[in-house]
């Protein structure tokens, strides 16, 4: 005796978002079916373990056919084989464009080929993620990352509408695109203890403020029809603007009248206020090298381990607190106003609004 | 020139890349009807093309228009090879031709391939301008309503019931011509689609032509079928219930109705107390018809006694003589044998199977017969000393219509038979012979309208196939269906009753044996409604000079207790303590709302495997009908079996299906099991021993008796069981003979003890005997007690709407699972594949439960089983069936509702109502310890061994008084409650005021329309009549549809489990798709009515037909406003499903 053939069809197609979720996660359908034995649907419904493998059979086929329909989400609300309701179509949207962070972490700031497909199963070894979940959040990145590559506007916008994501997902999909797009180096021992969400919040500091399409509203109306990756590429004039402020450290009176200034500002209100007046030279130059690099895609690359190497490791070994990291940045970019000779404010500002805030986002533990 | 059909082809989505090179599509589109095609332009490398077409004008008569679909096809443009089909979308016009139904057909259909299933969506709209006929010689049938609910279609009122129309059309299987050797299995599959799309279109439009001859307008309860007869050709065939309908308005029809005397009538649907008065009746004097078999039938109906043969002369002799010309050899044993065949087998509704009385029936029907094959139906009664009832009509007609395939006796027989055949389909043609069949393809009838039923009646015959060699003439197919309706007919009379209620067909094929079936059941229809038609004014006061009340009539025998067809138990009716009831009532229909019922019911299935040699031809024919009557009578001591254990006395929607394989047959009979208050509690089930020396023995049977009782007490107790038995003595009602009431406290007393004493003579006997001594009882025993009742939570039943439970809240899930077994076992006993086959019942309704756990409480209804035989070691059992939620916590909504509505003719047999109503308070939902006290006790009371009677009458009364009280009172309580639901469903529906969404109270099951995102409507769908919570406002037409879907690349696909996966719902993507078109948002009373699968692993292939259909419609939410009268609306809806 054997099951030739055994099939369920809802006129509203029934998913169990458990299962949604073993299917996601790679399960092959005994490991699924052993997984719901263990969480004990069972135990709270009186069925067997055949009906627990034919329920998750019919599912894994229905998800199967539906897999189609999730890699253009528009398409699921205007099929017509599947009959969702809405609610259910978002929840099967999210859940599928959801990924692991240790997963993402892996491949963020990898360039999304064949190439990097091929080391997946290293990856999967390494985080612990099923090679089938791998693939498809892989492969998901990689769609998103190809559709919103030919698409003029805002990038996190575009995400949301063409795969009709949450913001918060869409947001943590612009970093990715981002961080792909940039080949920022991530993977470095030095950048291990950085969480994803902390890049995706640098990501989204990079986007909105050294990008083409930060530049203020009525600007970018005009530039935004020659501009093709508005978010995507970091904006080029600014970049080479950032050149000018290596007067902040070639010219020895500006470099010493910032510290003093600084320094004034600062004592008194923190215990390692020596180690800052110490090392303010060091720093300095550490940030604005940084700055003044960036024209260089090479450099570009090596922007968040030249923030760990030149500026959080050193204060880390001075034991600063996250408090004295904001207060020195604050006062650090603020002091520079009053430079009578410093004539790049504008600039200035652009660059350490989001050095600040991504230092003080990346300096934890 | 009558009509003027326009299509237009607005743009496709989603179109599949058919251009490797460039990953798009050059598409254009072919739109054609008939002979005639459009084409529209080419859309260049566009997946999602924009036509945007002018209007295509057909110019075509009606008659075309009834038969053919408009067929587009779209297709991928390609300078240099030949177009390649992306796919087609046949739409069928029909519903444009009603002008009451849909004006315009407008929206996405998907794009249909036989090999690659859906490829996209194409945007069309069509429309048809008719111009008026007076013709009065037309062929066409336009206006005619069809209508797959069987029952009186929502907001219409049935001015006249004609009754039964049947027709059906043959011709050559596309698949089976030579043709089909040359061509691609796409072109093959299209050609089989369109066939057979205007096949249906021609046989609607035939039986839309009888009905027009009849004088009326709509078909009610239309079921068509196909049956796929292989080389021999390909029948489409239909039956249905001509019927006047008129729409009304609901909300001002009281008022605005011209003659106050038919005010009843016309707002029928607002309230159930005075409404519901269809009046079922002749044709008025206007018409030419002439006297209508009604009339004449409730004085014949007496006449003739039941056993004498009373067939029109004309169908007799055409009858004979088509065996005569077809076999001549046989043609003696035949043409006797079938009439003494009606009661030889057991052809009675109530046949008490006596051991003593039924050997006498059997003799005698082979006294009759005298044929060597017309004993053996006989033998299991004779053989079997156990006493069994069997209540249903069975028969058997053998009649090997052995026309052979060669080609010369064929056509002798077509010769000798021609004239007399014509002759005979021209008198088929007058209304006279129309109502020669007085059946009703209905299941739910307006109160009143059922005086009394019989029981089942059923036929069938086993035929071999022959070609059909002319299409336009099928007589062969005709006639047996003729044959078979007239036994269907016969065994009504003898059973008293002049209509078959509940009345349907199907057949069987394997190779070239088919088994036709047809069965329904047999009742008493209300003479006034028959003879004064819609003018009367009587049909209102009728329920006042009527004998029995109406609650409890309808299960009084309809036979004369002095001159009954066969042995029965009779006991005086425990409602009104009048009339004499059956024991047990079976029947096809769905239960009449009227009718009292104790506890809920459930879902009742017996199942049934037997092997056979695999043979040819004649041999194998009589193999099978040599077969069947065992498997009638095993499939039916099951149901009586289960039925007993679940201590119910009736079963309702009864559906026997016996399908033929090469080596076995397969039979499931189906049904809804409850206890009806005016029928006697049911006695237990008495294990005996034969051997009763046997120690060992003893306590075995002593064992497996424990187990029973124990089974049966339990069953009570989740079925809510608590028959008011006291209300025998209690109400002072007329006291059955003394040894009736002796019987009814012997019934309580099941201990071992009693055994020696158990009288089997006719009419004491109440409790069952099983006999454990032959495996075969031992195997059903084991098959009774692994039964499992549904989990908490669920309910299932095979009917529409389970008795018991009438608070539905508007969660649905409709759905479709099939599951195929492969016996890998070649050496397979009986036994073996029996328990095979129940494992497989019971494991897909285990799956059901399983997947639908989230939506309790709820119950599975209409649950529908097909078993079929595809290949020799394969069984396959579809299921489609609904899930609908309810409401538990107001379990007590609408039996107020029923009797307040009733309360103008409320008397003391009513109070079966508030004592059931209080038993089920008291077990649902924590109420005053005094009733549920009263309840338990009535359960102590009816099992007791000994009661002391005088207390126990006097309990009685104080009881009643009590009961009285309390159901008053909880009465006022529930109607508060419900108004409370009212206002507040109010202030969720006010807010979507008309527009077709339903509540959100059950997440998973509930479908809206989906706003902002999707541009999709959602579409309901339930294979029953109604939809709880909503009010169909409106009926877009029928919608029937076939499919085929075929692959090479099985394994690709998922296998066979991932290929029908997707064909189904592939398939019910077209149905919504056409629905939401037709601008409806649901298809009620869906059936897929055939899904033939066949496989072929190691090529790699397999391929699947399904026929699909329903009545597409708009359905509102229910608003405040109507809210008041609507519930009642829904309730009668829910009972009475009209």
């Amino acid at each position: 005796m054997a099951v030739e053939l055994d099939v369920f069809v809802g006129n509203t197609t029934i998913m169990d978002e458990e299962v949604y979720q073993l299917w996601l996660d790679g399960y092959t359908v005994n490991d699924a079916v052993r997984a719901r034995m263990e969480g004990g649907v069972l135990d709270e419904f009186d069925a067997t373990a055949d009906v627990l493998l034919s329920d998750t059979m019919d599912q894994y086929r229905t998800f199967q056919m539906c897999e189609r329909l999730l890699h253009s989400p528009a398409k699921l609300a205007n099929q017509l084989l599947f009959q969702i309701p809405p609610h259910r179509q978002t929840m099967l949207i999210e859940r599928y464009y959801a990924f692991d962070d240790v997963f993402v972490r892996e491949v963020l700031g990898k360039k999304l080929s064949k190439g990097t497909k091929k080391d997946l199963d290293d990856i999967s070894a390494k985080t612990g993620v099923t090679l089938k979940s791998c693939r498809r959040q892989f492969d998901n990145f990689k769609r998103i990352f190809k559709v919103v590559e030919e698409l003029k506007g805002p990038l996190v916008e575009n995400i949301r509408q063409h795969f009709l994501l949450s913001d918060k997902l869409a947001r943590d999909y612009a970093a990715i695109v981002f961080f792909a797009n940039n080949r920022f180096e991530t993977g470095k021992k030095k950048l291990q203890y950085i969480t994803f969400q902390d890049f995706a919040f640098c990501a989204g500091q990079l986007i909105n403020n050294w990008t083409v399409g930060a530049v203020g509203e009525g600007l970018c109306k005009t530039k935004n029809n020659m501009v093709e990756d508005m978010d995507v590429d970091l904006d080029k004039e600014f970049l080479q603007e950032l050149k000018e402020l290596k007067v902040l450290i070639t010219d020895k009176d500006l470099l010493d009248q910032h510290k003093s200034l600084v320094c004034t500002a600062l004592r008194g209100k923190t215990k390692a206020f020596n180690e800052m007046e110490a090392n303010f030279k060091n720093l300095s130059r550490g940030l604005v090298n940084i700055a003044t690099k960036l024209t260089n895609t090479k450099d570009v690359r090596d922007f968040f381990i030249d923030l760990v190497e030149k500026f959080i490791e050193p204060c880390r070994s001075d034991r600063w607190t996250a408090a004295d990291v904001k207060l020195y940045l604050t006062h650090y970019t603020n002091s520079a106003h009053i430079l009578d000779t410093f004539k790049h404010q504008v600039v200035w500002d652009r660059y350490m609004g989001v050095i600040k805030s991504c230092i003080f986002k990346m300096y934890h533990d | 020139m009558p009509g003027k059909l326009k299509a237009k082809i607005v743009a496709g989505r989603h179109l599949p890349v058919m251009d490797r090179a460039s990953d798009l599509t050059d598409a254009f589109v072919e739109v054609k009807f008939g002979n005639t095609t459009f084409k529209t332009d080419v859309c260049p490398k566009s997946l999602n093309p924009q036509w945007n077409s002018e209007w295509f004008k057909f110019e075509v008569d009606d008659e075309d228009l009834q038969d053919e679909p408009l067929q587009i096809t779209v297709l991928d443009h390609d300078t240099y090879s030949a177009n390649d089909a992306i796919g087609k979308v046949y739409i069928d016009i029909d519903p444009l031709l009603c002008t009451e139904a849909a004006s315009i057909i407008s929206g996405w259909f998907p794009i249909y391939d036989t090999i690659h299933g859906i490829r996209g969506e194409i945007n069309v709209l069509v429309k048809v301008e008719l111009f008026n006929d007076l013709n009065r010689f037309r062929q066409s049938s336009c206006g005619v309503k069809f209508f797959c609910t069987t029952s009186i279609p929502y907001s219409y009122r049935a001015v006249m019931v004609h009754g039964f129309v049947e027709e059906l059309v043959v011709n050559e299987d596309p698949e089976y011509q030579w043709i089909d050797r040359i061509r691609t299995p796409r072109a093959s599959n299209e050609a089989r689609q369109r066939l057979i799309s205007l096949m249906s279109g021609e046989l609607q439009r035939k039986i839309g032509l009888k009905v027009l001859e009849m004088g009326g307008n709509a078909v009610v309860g239309y079921l068509q079928c196909f049956d796929l007869e292989g080389e021999s050709g390909l029948v489409v065939r239909a039956i249905g219930t001509a019927c006047t309908l008129e729409k009304f308005s609901s909300g001002s029809a009281s008022i605005t109705c011209p003659h106050p005397s038919t005010a009843p009538p016309s707002n029928a649907c607002n309230s159930p107390k005075d409404g519901k008065e269809l009046v079922f009746g002749e044709e008025l004097p206007l018409s030419s018809g002439p006297p209508t078999p009604f009339r004449a039938l409730p004085s014949s109906s007496s006449s003739p006694p039941p056993f004498s043969p009373s067939k029109p002369c004309s169908r007799q002799s055409s009858s004979s003589d088509t065996d005569l010309s077809l076999t001549p050899k046989t043609e003696e044993p035949l043409s006797v044998r079938r009439r003494p065949g009606i009661f030889l087998c057991p052809s009675s509704p109530i046949l008490s199977a006596d051991t003593l009385s039924l050997p006498g029936s059997g003799p005698a029907g082979c006294g009759h017969g005298s044929a060597h094959r017309a004993t053996t139906p006989a033998l299991p009664f004779s053989t079997q000393s156990d006493s069994a009832l069997l209540r249903k009509s069975v028969s058997f007609t053998e009649d090997l219509l052995l026309a052979a395939s060669g080609m010369g006796s064929g056509g002798s027989a077509g010769k000798e038979a021609g004239p007399l055949k014509t002759l005979l389909r021209q008198q088929t043609q007058t209304t006279l012979e129309q109502r020669e069949f007085p059946f009703f393809t209905l299941t739910s009838f307006p109160p009143g309208f059922l005086v009394h039923v019989g029981g089942v009646v059923s036929a069938r015959s086993v035929k071999l196939l022959d070609r059909i060699h002319n299409p336009d003439e099928p007589e062969t197919r005709d006639a047996w269906w003729e044959e078979i309706r007239q036994e269907i007919k016969s065994h009504a009379k003898a059973l008293g009753c002049h209509a078959v209620v509940g009345y349907s067909e199907n057949t069987s094929i394997c190779e070239e044996v088919c088994i036709l079936s047809a069965s329904g059941t047999a009742a008493i229809l209300n003479p006034r409604y028959m003879r004064e038609g819609c003018l009367d004014v009587g049909s209102i006061d009728h329920r006042f000079d009527d004998p029995s009340p109406p609650n409890c009539g309808f299960c009084h025998i309809p036979y004369d207790e002095l001159n009954m067809p066969f042995p029965a138990q009779l006991a005086y009716c425990y409602q009104c303590r009048r009339q004499k009831v059956p024991d047990v009532l079976f029947t096809t229909i769905d239960l009449p709302a009227e009718a009292a019922v104790t506890g809920k019911g459930c879902l009742i299935q017996a199942r049934l495997c037997r092997l056979k040699k695999k043979a040819q031809g004649e041999v194998n024919a009589t193999a099978i009908s040599n077969l069947l009557p065992f498997m009638e009578y095993e499939l039916h001591t099951q149901l009586m079996n289960k039925l007993k254990l679940r201590s119910m006395n009736a079963l309702f929607g009864l559906h026997i299906q016996i399908s033929v394989g090469e080596n076995m047959l397969l039979g499931l009979a189906s049904a809804t099991g409850v206890y009806l208050t005016a029928l006697p509690a049911p006695g237990g089930i008495q294990i005996a021993g034969k051997t009763p020396g046997d120690l060992n023995n003893e306590q075995h049977v002593a064992a497996i008796q424990k187990r029973i009782n124990d089974a049966i007490a339990k069953n009570k107790e989740l079925y809510q069981i608590n028959p008011p038995e006291l209300t025998d003595e209690g109400v002072g009602s007329p006291i059955p003979e003394p040894r009736q009431r002796s019987r009814i406290f012997r019934s309580h007393s099941e201990s071992s003890d009693e055994l020696s004493e158990l009288d089997l003579s006719h009419g004491k006997k109440d409790a069952f005997v099983l006999e454990i001594d032959d495996t075969d009882a031992v195997e059903d025993i084991h098959s009774l007690l692994t039964d499992a009742p549904p989990p908490a939570g669920f309910h299932s039943c095979s009917t529409e709407t389970m008795p018991g439970i009438y608070n539905w809240t508007s969660g649905i899930q409709m759905f479709t699972s099939v599951r195929v077994l492969r016996l890998n076992n070649t050496n397979l006993t009986n036994q073996g594949l029996n328990k095979i086959f129940t494992d497989l019942c019971e494991n897909l309704l285990k799956s059901f439960y399983f997947k639908l756990r989230s939506t309790v409480p709820c119950c599975l209804c209409h649950l529908n089983f097909t078993v079929a035989v595809p290949e020799e070691e394969l069984v396959q059992v579809s299921v489609t069936a609904v899930a609908m939620t309810f409401d538990k916590d107001q379990n007590q909504e609408k039996p107020p509702e029923k009797a307040t509505t009733k309360g103008g003719s409320e008397t003391e047999d009513q109070l079966q109502f508030p004592l059931e109503l209080s038993a089920d308070s008291s077990s649902t939902s924590p109420q005053p310890s005094k009733i549920s006290g009263v309840a338990e006790n009535t359960i102590v009371s009816t099992r007791a061994v000994s009661v002391d009677y005088g207390s126990f009458a006097d309990r009685c009364s104080t009881w009643l008084e009590l009961l009285r009280l309390k159901a008053h009172t909880i009465r006022r309580g529930s109607v508060k409650t419900s108004r409370r639901t009212q206002s507040l469903a109010h202030s969720v529906s006010s807010l979507e005021h008309c527009s077709p969404l339903p509540e959100g109270r059950s997440r998973s099951l509930c479908s809206s329309r989906s706003f902002g995102v999707g541009s999709v409507t959602m579409v309901k769908m339930t294979p029953l009549s109604f939809l709880p919570g909503t009010r169909i406002i409106k009926y877009l037409g029928i919608i029937n549809m076939f499919f085929i879907r075929e692959t090479t690349s099985l394994r690709e696909e998922g296998g066979v489990s991932g290929f029908l996966h997707s064909f189904i719902a592939e398939v019910f993507a077209m149905v919504r798709a056409h629905v939401a078109a037709l601008g409806g948002n649901a298809v009620v009373s869906y059936s897929m009515k055939d899904c033939v699968l066949m496989e072929n692993p190691n090529k790699n292939q397999a391929q699947c037909l399904i026929n699909v259909s329903g009545d597409a419609v708009i359905c509102v939410r229910e608003t405040d406003q109507e809210q008041t009268t609507n519930t009642g609306q829904t309730c009668g809806t829910i009972d009475g499903a009209t």
